[in-house]
């Protein structure tokens, strides 16, 4: 019963983050392009895309760093590293390239699936693809979720 | 630097990632965990046990969005992919390359991270910024193509 009730849980907000992706315009692909291209045209909106998100965000992890577990109980997942590492530096720039290329990120692209684009699905394909890459042949290098 | 008042829309930007900033709190307050979108999709490749149905279920929320938007609020999502199956192809694969080798994305650096002011994810913010910011403008600017 709890166990289908967190689930429920993550799925609302799932849909939640969905919704701020569709209602800010970060799920336009073209809009992100369009706030990347300093030399054209350039739409500041992704600028108050995160200062909304960081204001929030902010008092959300402001609370979450006086707990020792989450409210639906179990532990804490979150990152502790603090080492600036050339796989951090080498990965942002990578994925800011790819970023650039479509105007596509993670998020996004799940949102552009949903309203049926084939052309996410394959972003998505090539996405797994190459994470899987990069856990084959630079596993020296563990990540995940609580490595952020 | 021109801006482009058109396309420019300061208020629902800043409503939107208001709601961003409220579904990641409730999902480090709730379940403990950092909402990055990347980080929970390759959490699948090689799953855990017990460890996918939370992934999953976020997953969907983000694919049902859209037509959840539609049904509830009255929201057609605008989604413009000007992009060719090739550059579709390989923005992908060095977007989920780079993700995972710098673990994590927009959504575990940009926003979950620099929430919690954490120095790895300013960096990696930075960088894939500048990364974008060069691409689009070698792209569109000295090689022509992209719009």
């Amino acid at each position: 019963m709890k166990k289908h009730f967190g689930l429920i849980s993550q799925y609302a907000i799932g849909i939640l983050f969905g919704w701020g992706l569709i209602i800010s315009g970060m799920s336009n692909p073209q809009k992100i392009i369009g706030f990347l291209d300093l030399a054209g045209l350039w739409d500041p909106s992704l600028i108050f895309v995160m200062l909304g998100a960081i204001l929030v965000g902010l008092g959300g992890f402001f609370i979450v760093s006086k707990r020792s577990e989450a409210f639906f109980g179990g532990a804490l997942h979150i990152p502790t590293r603090r080492d600036i590492s050339k796989p951090l530096i080498i990965g942002s720039l990578i994925f800011g390239a790819g970023w650039g290329i479509a105007g596509f990120c993670p998020g996004p692209v799940l949102v552009a699936l949903g309203a049926g684009h084939l052309k996410a699905l394959v972003f998505i394909i090539a996405m797994l693809a190459g994470m899987e890459i990069c856990e084959r042949f630079f596993s020296a290098h563990k990540s995940g979720p609580t490595q952020v | 630097m021109q801006i482009d008042w058109i396309s420019f829309t300061p208020v629902p930007s800043l409503l939107g990632g208001m709601i961003l900033g409220v579904a990641a709190a409730l999902f480090v307050l709730l379940h403990g965990r950092i909402l990055g979108v990347s980080g929970i999709i390759s959490g699948l490749l090689h799953p855990q046990a017990g460890d996918s149905a939370w992934r999953l279920s976020l997953v969907l929320g983000l694919v049902s969005a859209p037509f959840l938007a539609a049904l509830f609020l009255g929201i057609y999502p605008v989604i413009e992919i000007e992009s060719d199956w090739l550059a579709i192809g390989i923005a992908g694969l060095l977007v989920g390359f780079g993700a995972q080798y710098g673990s994590g994305c927009t959504s575990g650096h940009g926003i979950c991270g620099l929430s919690r002011l954490s120095p790895r994810s300013l960096v990696a913010t930075l960088a894939f910024m500048t990364a974008g910011f060069i691409t689009v403008f070698v792209l569109r600017h000295l090689i022509g193509v992209l719009g």
